[in-house]
């Protein structure tokens, strides 16, 4: 009986187990439905140069829990990462192509934070004390490299990442920064980016990312941000919020012959979603908790419709506030919007910019989302730049030594930010610039100089804080971090700073002779000038992390054009060379050397009297007599040599001559 | 080598036995009278084989790929040129007094296809003559004096940013442009230019950025070119430019006026910039056509023989007669082409050659007679240009940055009418459009192929391997007739003092004796040294000269002269004579005096053709056969032998062709007919020569007193001894 009873207590306790368990699972699942949650939204907005930027950004967050490590939408690989590596924040942003200030503008949010350098820029703030700092940043780099195909892990490597004091804002020492300008950007690296998001690109708005099309564009930026919130007690996990962009700059396809006509030069070309992608959004991805395309008109596209209207004599209030405006005589949307938001008026420009947004729910497979713009009438805006234009360039020639030059010049933001401190006598406008140098450019930190207006100005006039950190061979880049006061009033600066090219070590040099080495992309950032577009919303329910992205006040930030530093490159056959001819001079000075240290004349030449005494009955030959006369009649040195070896040497010779005379024989018979 | 001849032969204590290198070095010293003649002959020789032993070209980089895809540039292109064309010569009917209309188009024609756009004014830099600065880097010049506002240049710039790209390499295409006089040919080459630029706004397989420059050529097409790369390579970030746009209200104006139209952001007045630049051609169109086939010239060469990667050469050559059906030209003296001896020694080794080949049939390397005699014309122009240093082209100034660049000039069949005018863009655009294709494919820089050659044919050349040989062999007399010149000076001085004639020798002891003599060479440097020094003398006094105001040539010249013959005396009395004075033995001094003369001349021609050696082959030409017929005059006339007529005459004759005005007379009478040569000639080719900072000047100077040399044996002599020698 004991025998009996004690498997059924055992299964008892079992199920009993196993209900308590499934129960606690329910309520953990149920509470995870609730707090975990993915958005996804794309945002389009047409551009003064007949493209389209398209912004796809995906956002997933999961709650600080204490319990497990199961995730429901958050990707289970990332929150080992940052549980892991004790990743406070970071961003990873795979680019190609560059942004251009000029016409794509350079204030707004979406510049300010997406674009990128090209290739891979990286940079994490880790949660850890200074020391263990940087044995994280390496094994981060290798995870990631391994998670997204990249070759991220040459940031591990000293020489390629640095520590900016204060160039970003929330860095405490605790940041790390690289970049690998050179890094291709492909396929092999959205796969794995897709693969973040719970619905991959099988449903919702990415099914939109068809390859080849978002490849074809003319910018092309992959970012993942993430921040991790929450205690940093061993027994919680943290709360982690991943955001993942796509900002793709695209063309859509427009008739050439309608270029030539001047009076259509300026029509921009009509798109939809179909056209540029190939594809239609057929519903939402059902684990998104919301699922929106928006389409923004800027500013500077704002105005010139008004001043259209205005034209048109129509009363511009009207035109704005009505639900029609999306119906206005200068375009007609294909779907209509589902809200129209107006950006609040800020203080540096007295246009404001519109939002539609277009809610993907409302749709299915059989109705599918294609929203479409079409222009009917021309018209030419300017998008909104960043104060400064910043670029950066080399100058100089030759394999010695060169100089970096960043020029700033004036853009109308600055004209804007002028008239609004006008009243303002010591108007000074504030330019931070971060700049990492690898250590084979050897930077000559004294030779900063400043112009302004063409003018040279002192250095301790303009620079209100510099820090620097030089460059160690092969250890450590350099990094140069300068806060600038510049007048408001100034049309252009620029800061040459000189530098030697440094020479590598055989084995750091790339296999071939190669085009040259990069410097990376300095940032530089406008502190006064903030980033930020409010939007009125009436009812803050319909809350969209993009629109509150768009609400963060960021500073504008916009990045330099990555240099290419030619450096002496030796040609590998170079070495081969030098080597023969180092060897052959070295045997021929060595042999000489210990020839003559060896030889003793006294002892030598005794025995070649010796020796010549011996000889003298052995001679009398015919041949050598012949020999002898041969020789007598083309070379009589001044110091006869003895005549034996002028008999070897005409036994030698007749050898030779034998044999070559059998194979110019054998040669003219036989071939 | 020659060191330790010196040493083995100088100890004349008997040696048992000598290493047979040391016999061997022996030998040919001693017999350095045949071995000079056998080398000299033998190098001439080599010299007139390197067009038998050229080698065919190939293309050596992988990545370049020329011709692999076919070519987009199509009809629609190619009538957007045509347009530009047009426009552009309406323009110039309209209002030809200002140029500025027509950068206005090109400038229009440019933003349409979506370029950035941006007009670069330059002021026509002075070429100033440095004495000191012939290798140095090309610098930023010196700040701008104020100049008056007539005189300006305006260089239109459109820049294609590679939608895909990284920004950090550009290519350049030029286009020398002259608005207030526009040839037909040059507004083609717009059109030409323009087709391509149209084409590369639109393809996807651009990976650099495409520069186009117009350059403004009314100051000339490489003062354009060479201001532009200034300013893209070695900005001056201080200048005064603010201050005279505001001076000039009529450039103020152009710039107004095109914001106004634009009403975009791609226009800008600043200067704009693209990565490192990578390669660079120069596209020019010839206006009148006298070729039987649409040809196609190719220049190359850059300031002091530097040349462009054979590569590049060998892309265009490729792409032009592969794809389009263009023929191609490289430069050729075309008076080598009627030499009656030249075509027979080409059928000489034509026929050599059918006897090797009749021998065995494997043994191909014969060229027919005719294709001899124009490679030796294009070998000579190919080391004419390369020896004067003075680019032949705009795409001389990117080789002092070391950008590869060449300049390609299209000369049309038949006249520029419309339906062949539509011929040429096509086929002329192709060619720039697979050229920059295959450079836009290019991952590396252009390292692969070779820096140092010479051209035979658009398809052949001989490389540095070869060259050199002709060159070595040339040259390689000079040590030994050194050698046995000092020993024989060692070994006569000896013999004098066994006869006694000499007092002083006999009261020192043996010993002392040998180290005043071996020390004596030292005396005959410092002669040459001397005369070394005057020439450095005279080839800094034109850089004085010039700063005096108006002068004719002619006048500078004769000042030039005049000023070096009194600087030589004034060396003379001041260094030379006082201790000259004191040899009495001055007889057998000259031997001494030509072997370290000889020495001097080796190390430089040595030195010379590491620098540039088509200058150092030309010079050892002139030179080995002056240095070592080099004779006191006074001594052969004594002699009075036929022997030493002849050396007297050669000598004579020798001398003065050397000396370089002369040498400059000949050619040019050879060239151009005698009439046209004159003294102010010579100062504006010394002139140019300056301007472009050639090396070959200061090498020209070393010439002159390497040629006076021989006559200042005797003349020092004359001299010294005050005895009234002939002159010749």
């Amino acid at each position: 009986m004991a025998l009996l009873r004690r498997p059924l207590l055992l299964l008892l306790i079992v199920t009993h187990q196993f209900l308590q368990l499934w129960i606690a699972f329910g309520s953990v699942n149920e509470e995870g439905q609730k707090q975990e949650e993915f958005y996804e939204e794309l945002l389009l907005k047409p551009l003064p140069d007949r493209k389209v930027l398209t912004h796809f950004h995906f956002q997933s967050s999961a709650p600080p829990t204490s319990n497990g490590r199961h995730h429901h939408l958050f990707p289970k690989a990332i929150s080992q990462l940052v549980q892991k590596f004790r990743v406070k924040e970071m961003e990873l942003s795979f680019t190609q192509g560059r942004w251009n200030y000029e016409s794509w503008g350079g204030f707004d949010s979406i510049p300010s934070s997406n674009a990128k350098p090209p290739g891979v820029e990286l940079w994490a703030v880790f949660d850890v004390p200074q020391h263990l700092i940087d044995p994280l940043w390496k094994n981060l780099t290798h995870t990631l490299s391994g998670l997204f195909c990249a070759s991220i892990n040459f940031l591990e490597s000293s020489t390629a990442y640095s520590a900016p004091e204060w160039s970003f804002p929330l860095a405490s020492g605790s940041l790390r920064y690289g970049t690998l300008p050179r890094e291709a950007v492909c396929t092999e690296n959205i796969t794995p980016w897709l693969k973040l998001l719970p619905c991959r690109d099988k449903a919702g708005i990415s099914t939109l990312l068809d390859r080849p099309s978002i490849y074809r564009g003319f910018y092309h930026s992959q970012r993942l941000h993430l921040t991790s919130t929450g205690s940093g007690s061993e027994g919680m996990d943290l709360g982690i919020m991943l955001e993942q962009t796509l900002t793709v700059v695209l063309q859509p396809i427009s008739q050439r012959a309608s270029l030539v006509r001047d009076s259509e030069k300026h029509i921009q070309p009509s798109w939809s979603l179909s056209s540029i992608f190939g594809k239609q959004v057929s519903g939402k991805c059902v684990l998104a908790e919301t699922s929106n395309v928006y389409l923004l008109l800027d500013r500077g596209l704002v105005a010139e419709l008004k001043q259209l209207h205005k034209e048109n004599e129509k009363s511009i209030e009207n035109s704005l506030t009505s639900e029609n405006f999306w119906t206005n005589p200068s375009f007609e949307l294909s779907a209509k919007p589902d809200r129209i938001f107006i950006e609040e008026c800020s203080l540096l420009s007295k246009n404001s910019s519109v939002l539609y947004k277009f809610e993907v729910e409302k749709y299915s497979e059989f109705e599918p989302f294609d929203l479409g713009i079409t222009w009917k009438i021309p018209i030419v805006w300017l998008c909104q730049q960043a104060p400064l234009h910043a670029s950066r360039f080399l100058t100089g020639s030759g394999n010695e030594r060169g100089a970096i030059a960043i020029s700033l010049k004036s853009t109308q933001t600055t004209e804007g930010f002028m008239g609004a401190h006008s009243n303002d006598e010591r108007c000074e406008l504030r330019v931070d610039v971060f700049q990492v140098v690898p250590w084979y450019v050897k930077v000559y930190f004294h030779s900063l100089q400043v112009f302004v207006d063409q003018q040279p100005k002192a250095v301790s006039d303009i620079i209100e804080k510099i820090h620097i950190s030089p460059s160690k061979d092969k250890v450590s880049p350099g990094v140069m971090e300068l806060v600038l006061k510049l007048p408001c009033s100034m049309s252009s600066t620029a800061l040459t700073i000189e530098f030697d090219k440094g020479f590598l070590h055989i084995d750091e040099y790339p296999p071939d002779a190669n085009q040259g080495f990069d410097i990376p992309s300095a940032i530089v950032s406008f502190p006064n000038f903030h980033a930020s577009m409010v939007f009125l919303e009436s009812d803050s329910l319909n809350k969209s992390p993009l629109l509150s992205k768009f609400q963060e006040w960021s500073h504008v930030m916009s990045y330099t054009e990555v240099l290419l530093v030619p450096l002496t490159t030796p040609d590998f056959s170079m070495p081969y060379n030098v080597i023969t001819i180092t060897c052959t001079v070295f045997a021929l000075y060595f042999g000489s050397l210990l020839n003559a240290l060896r030889r003793r004349v006294a002892e030598e030449e005794r025995f070649l009297k010796d020796k010549s005494a011996k000889k003298t009955g052995q001679l009398p030959l015919l041949l050598s007599k012949l020999s002898a006369k041969l020789r007598g009649r083309r070379s009589e040195p001044p110091h006869s040599s003895p005549v034996s070896s002028s008999f070897i040497n005409s036994k030698l010779v007749f050898k030779v001559i034998l044999i070559a005379g059998l194979a110019v024989c054998w040669q003219y018979y036989f071939l | 080598m020659a060191e330790t001849i010196e040493n083995s032969h100088s100890d004349e204590k008997p040696k048992p036995r000598v290493r047979p290198i040391v016999r061997f070095g022996i030998f040919l010293v001693s017999h350095s009278f045949l071995v000079s003649i056998v080398c000299f002959t033998s190098g001439v020789l080599a010299l007139f084989l390197l067009p038998v032993l050229a080698k065919n070209t190939y293309i050596s980089e992988n990545a370049l790929m020329p011709g692999s895809a076919s070519p987009m540039l199509s009809n629609q292109h190619v009538s957007d040129g045509n347009r530009l064309v047009k426009d552009l010569t309406n323009s110039n009917l309209k209002s030809s007094e200002t140029g500025i209309e027509s950068h206005k188009i090109i400038a229009q024609y440019m933003l349409d296809v979506g370029a950035e756009v941006s007009f670069h004014k330059f002021h026509p830099q002075m070429n100033q003559f440095h004495p000191l600065h012939f290798f140095s880097s090309p610098d930023s010049g010196k700040i701008q004096e104020n100049y008056s506002c007539s005189s300006y240049g305006i260089n239109t710039v459109g820049i294609i940013r590679a939608p895909r790209g990284d920004g950090k390499e550009a290519i350049v295409l030029v286009t020398p442009y002259n608005a207030l006089t526009s040839s037909f040919g040059e507004v083609l080459s717009l059109g030409i230019a323009y087709s391509v630029f149209s084409l590369l706004t639109q393809v996807t397989w651009l990976a650099k950025d495409i520069i186009w420059l117009v350059a403004d050529s009314q100051f000339g097409e490489y003062a354009a070119v060479s201001a532009w790369l200034r300013e893209y390579q070695t900005p001056k970030f201080s200048s005064m430019s603010a201050l005279n746009a505001e001076m000039c209200p009529d450039i103020n104006n152009l710039f107004e006026i095109e914001v106004h139209s634009m009403a975009g952001s791609k226009f800008s007045n600043s200067f704009r910039r693209a990565g490192t630049m990578t390669a660079a051609l120069v596209l020019k169109v010839r206006d009148q056509s006298e070729q039987f086939d649409d040809t196609i010239s190719i220049y190359a060469e850059a300031s002091n023989g530097q040349m462009p990667n054979l590569d590049l050469i060998n892309v265009v050559n490729y792409l032009a007669v592969h794809r389009q059906g263009l023929r191609v030209n490289v430069e050729k003296l075309w008076s080598f082409l009627n030499l009656g001896w030249l075509k027979s020694l080409g059928e000489i080794f034509e026929s050599l050659a059918n006897i090797a080949k009749s021998l065995n049939p494997k043994f191909k390397f014969g060229i027919p007679a005719t294709e001899y005699v124009e490679g030796t014309a294009i070998l000579a122009s190919s080391l004419y240009y390369q020896a004067l240093g003075v680019p032949t082209g705009p795409h001389g100034a990117f080789r002092d940055y070391q950008v590869d660049a060449i300049t390609l000039e299209i000369s049309p069949k038949f006249s520029l009418d419309k339906v062949w005018r539509n011929d040429i863009i096509l086929r002329g655009g192709r060619l720039i459009e697979g050229v920059i294709r295959s450079v836009n494919n290019l991952l590396e820089k252009f390292h692969q192929s070779f820096f140092l050659y010479l051209l035979t044919s658009p398809s052949k050349f001989v490389s540095v391997g070869v060259y050199m040989i002709a060159f070595a062999l040339l040259i390689a007399p000079l040590p030994m007739v050194a050698a046995s010149l000092y020993v024989d000076s060692n070994s006569s001085s000896n013999c004098s003092k066994g006869d006694s004639s000499t007092p002083s020798a006999i009261t020192d002891t043996d010993e002392h004796g040998i180290t005043i003599r071996s020390w004596r060479w030292l005396n005959s440097a410092k002669l040459v040294f001397i005369v070394h020094l005057w020439g450095a003398i005279v080839s800094v006094l034109p850089y004085f000269i010039c700063q005096i105001p108006d002068c004719s040539p002619t006048t500078s010249f004769m000042i030039w002269v005049l000023l070096s013959i009194l600087s030589l005396l004034i060396l003379n009395s001041v260094l030379a004579s006082p201790f000259a004075c004191v040899k009495a033995s001055q007889e057998k001094e000259w031997a001494l005096v030509k072997s370290v003369t000889i020495s001097s001349v080796f190390i430089g021609l040595g030195l010379m053709s590491v620098i540039n050696f088509a200058t150092a082959e030309i010079g050892a030409l002139l030179m080995v056969p002056m240095c070592l017929l080099a004779r006191p005059l006074k001594l052969d006339v004594r002699a009075g032998t036929f022997r030493s007529c002849c050396r007297i005459i050669c000598n004579l004759v020798l001398g003065h062709i050397a000396f370089p005005p002369a040498a400059f007379f000949l050619l040019k009478g050879m060239l151009d007919g005698f009439g046209s040569a004159n003294v102010g000639g010579f100062w504006m080719w010394v002139e140019s020569l300056w301007a472009w900072n050639s090396a070959t000047y200061l090498f020209i100077v070393k010439a002159t007193y390497l040629s006076w040399m021989s006559k200042a044996d005797a003349r020092y002599q004359r001299n010294i001894f005050n005895i009234h020698s002939k002159k010749g």
